[in-house]
């Protein structure tokens, strides 16, 4: 037994559980994740739409903060937070004032004081969002886009909703995910998510050096062999592998790892006939997947990229409510007091 | 609370306190005299002896003064973070009078010049004593011997690498050698550095969901072999600093039995706490070596237990806020724990889990026998002590710390045990008004 050990509340959720930051996958159950795939399906059809706006940020400001470049994701919030009518503020962190060596809690306060209602953050550090959320700026909501190691939770419930989609649930569906879990914050939030909404099997491929210590209490199953792995797969998610990982002596070289653990047709072919193929991109053609796999039918990574406009929408219009009702039930018990 | 001194010559009797007697695992109530300085009598002979005041202990424990072998005071060099007045005055209310003041202070303690201002600014400022520990190698870098034997004669009671890295086997090998040469003891805290590379947490379970970077278990116990086996070669006093993990208690065990002159000691936070306390990413709880698992806390409890762990240390590591406050891997490690590492070992004792008097001893006995001094209340023996009531309360909380850190591992929740006297040769080092 061990004392007063950090207690685990419910940092992201409001009293009465809505969500009023969105940090991590933890501690959200099945109902909260349907209810953000639901609410993204909604917003699926305003992308259809020739006026592809709802007023539901009307007048909320949206920081996107991002310590870590990144294209993709910082495109897709920024769509997503404009569709929802708010103002947008994009900020390249690393080029700005923490390189004149400010802090990150003054930077953040100083953009609190802009009267910002929302940080999207992006981090090196995992943590780094809840942090913030925790100690820095409580009254603006935070979404993580991606904090170190940890979690990538609108990658990964952006992954749900294309898996949803094409296989109209996740009872029953076995699932690997194949490459570099160990530094891959989208693989960690990805298990949780699976877990959490019922898939049968969550496999991981890789060799040892790219596998956290204990996976396994994780919520999945280890193969060290990609053709055994591969075996009744329903979906595959692969990985994208940084070169860096070379240097580092957790593998001998890209061609090594694309004849053990690349997707190509050969090894897609042991899948199940109607397995999809998914990776959070950006992709190395040739290094985890072959062209013709990324681009053939059974592909969905698209998708992916679609659906990531959704499902931000539906998380920044849930946090900002949650946040909302928060300030408000704020202001009226200062009334009282 | 005051720090005011007796006047020398004066003489005080403490009664109806309880005391464990050396040799002794019981706790027997008994008064104790002290005349300049020293304990003059204890028990029967104290009963019937006079003295120019008298303090009631009833209720409270009379303990030797607490050592701690590992504490960070951050002066010189660290003035934001603490320093000697401040950090030795939170030291006498936790109940310590002795404390090894950590070679990583900026400069580092690797001359005499350092050494005797620690002395100085302690002599001036300090209600306890302050016992210099000196860097092993020049600016704890790990490549160049220090002048060991000139910082042995400026004070430096032992030698240490304050948890940095020495650069490979042939430089540990011979700071041992020479260290042994002159009769020195090395305080080592054991890491392979190219195993806990960029790591700030265990690696294990709290560590692979949070994606955090770990420090396996190896990065401590393949050191704690390489030094044993160099100890063993070279006949060196080795004490190591700061076990964290199962398989190093067992190593020590079995390394004492074929002979080596080898003793360790834990940090209390290692006792109460396990990597579980990361999973908030609380960066209080970002400390080196790192809180591992339920089943490492129970062998460093068993191995206090045993005998196997010599001693408890605070590893008090005093920071300003700022160092504290960014995402946990961009944090410096280390809790202020001064002031509550009594409390914290009341806490076990009060779960059953280390009886009073081996908690006492791990805190004086234990780690004063590794300085080569002894801690008991005996006749003859320094006014050295700590009147505390293990029954009262105390909640530590930003106001209530008199540390520059405000870090506390338990705060804003009443822990047990307030020490309401701390004696140093017979002067107040602390004392709360009595109730």
């Amino acid at each position: 037994m061990t004392v007063d050990q950090a207690p685990n509340r419910p940092l992201q959720l409001t009293a009465d559980g809505q969500l009023r930051h969105f940090l991590t996958l933890d501690g959200l159950d099945r109902a909260m994740l349907t209810d953000i795939l639901d609410t993204a399906d909604s917003f699926i059809e305003v992308g259809e739409r020739s006026i592809k706006k709802v007023p539901l940020l009307r007048g909320r400001t949206v920081v996107n903060l991002f310590f870590e470049s990144s294209t993709r994701t910082r495109s897709t919030f920024e769509l997503a937070a404009k569709r929802l009518s708010a103002d947008v503020l994009n900020l390249d962190i690393r080029t700005s004032a923490t390189s004149k060596g400010e802090s990150l809690s003054d930077t953040l306060l100083n953009l609190e004081a802009m009267a910002s209602d929302m940080f999207v953050v992006r981090h090196a550090q995992s943590g780094a969002p809840h942090f913030i959320a925790e100690s820095v700026t409580p009254g603006v909501a935070i979404i993580n886009a991606g904090d170190g190691r940890h979690a990538h939770p609108t990658q990964a419930m952006l992954d749900m909703l294309t898996i949803r989609q094409h296989k109209g649930g996740f009872e029953g569906l076995k699932v690997a995910i194949v490459g570099d879990v160990l530094h891959s914050r989208v693989a960690r939030s990805q298990i949780r998510a699976l877990n959490e909404l019922g898939a049968a099997e969550v496999r991981v491929i890789a060799p040892d050096t790219l596998l956290p210590r204990d996976v396994e209490s994780l919520g999945c199953t280890v193969e060290y062999d990609m053709q055994k792995g591969m075996k009744d797969l329903d979906v595959v998610i692969m990985l994208r592998l940084q070169k860096e990982r070379m240097e580092g002596a957790l593998l001998p070289s890209e061609r090594e790892f694309y004849r053990l653990y690349g997707l190509d047709q050969a090894k897609l072919a042991l899948a199940h006939p109607e397995c999809i193929v998914m990776h959070p991109g950006p992709i190395n053609r040739g290094v985890e997947i072959e062209s013709a796999v990324a681009d053939g039918p059974q592909s969905v990574i698209l998708d992916q990229v679609t659906n990531g406009i959704a499902i931000r929408m539906a998380v920044m219009s849930m946090a900002m409510g949650g946040q909302m009702s928060e300030r408000n039930q704020n202001l009226a018990g200062g009334e009282q007091a | 609370m005051t720090n005011s001194s007796n006047t020398p010559g004066e003489s005080l009797k403490i009664i109806n306190g309880r005391l464990v007697l050396p040799g002794s695992d019981e706790l027997i109530e008994a008064s104790v005299v002290i005349a300049d300085g020293v304990i003059t009598a204890v028990g029967k002979a104290a009963e019937s002896a006079r003295a120019d005041d008298v303090f009631d202990a009833a209720g409270s424990i009379v303990a030797p003064g607490l050592v701690d072998l590992c504490c960070n005071l951050r002066e010189p060099g660290n003035g934001q973070k603490g320093n000697i007045a401040s950090e030795t005055r939170a030291a006498a209310r936790g109940g310590f009078t002795t404390v090894c003041a950590s070679p990583e202070t900026s400069p580092v303690n690797d001359s005499g010049a350092v050494t005797h201002m620690i002395r100085d600014v302690a002599q001036a400022r300090s209600p306890i004593r302050v016992l210099p520990v000196g860097a092993v190698t020049r600016g704890l870098e790990g490549e160049l011997l220090s002048d060991m034997a000139g910082l042995s004669s400026a004070g430096c009671v032992a030698f240490g690498n304050a948890g940095r890295g020495v650069r490979n086997a042939r430089v540990l090998r011979r700071c041992m050698a020479y260290a042994k040469t002159f009769g020195l003891t090395l305080m080592f805290s054991p890491e392979n550095q190219a195993l806990a590379a960029d790591g700030y947490a265990h690696d294990g379970l709290v560590t692979s969901r949070l994606g955090l970077l770990g420090i396996p278990e190896v990065a401590e116990t393949t050191s704690v072999m390489e030094m044993l086996l160099l100890a063993e070669e070279t006949g060196v006093r080795l004490h190591l600093s700061q076990l964290s993990s199962a398989r190093s208690v067992e190593m020590v065990a079995d390394a004492r039995q074929r002979g080596i002159a080898v003793t360790a000691d834990v940090a209390m936070h290692q006792l109460l706490f396990t990597e579980e306390a990361l999973a908030g990413f609380d960066s209080r709880f970002h400390v080196r070596p790192p809180l591992r698992a339920e089943s490492d806390r129970r062998a460093l409890l068993a191995g206090v237990r045993d005998g196997v762990i010599d001693a408890i240390v605070s590893q008090h590591q005093p920071h300003d806020s700022a160092a504290k406050q960014a995402p946990l891997g961009a944090t410096e490690p280390g809790l202020s724990t001064i002031e509550s590492t009594l409390s914290m070992g009341l806490l076990l004792v009060n779960r059953g889990e280390l009886t009073l008097p081996r908690l006492l001893s791990a805190l004086t006995r234990g780690p004063a026998a590794i300085l080569g001094e002894t801690a008991d209340v005996s006749e003859g023996a320094a006014a050295n002590l700590c009147v505390f009531d293990p029954d009262a309360s105390w909640t530590p909380d930003h106001h209530s710390l008199i540390s520059a850190g405000r870090h506390g591992p338990l705060m804003g929740s009443p822990l047990p045990g307030v020490v309401r006297m701390t004696l140093c040769s017979g002067t107040v080092a602390w004392q709360v008004a009595s109730r």
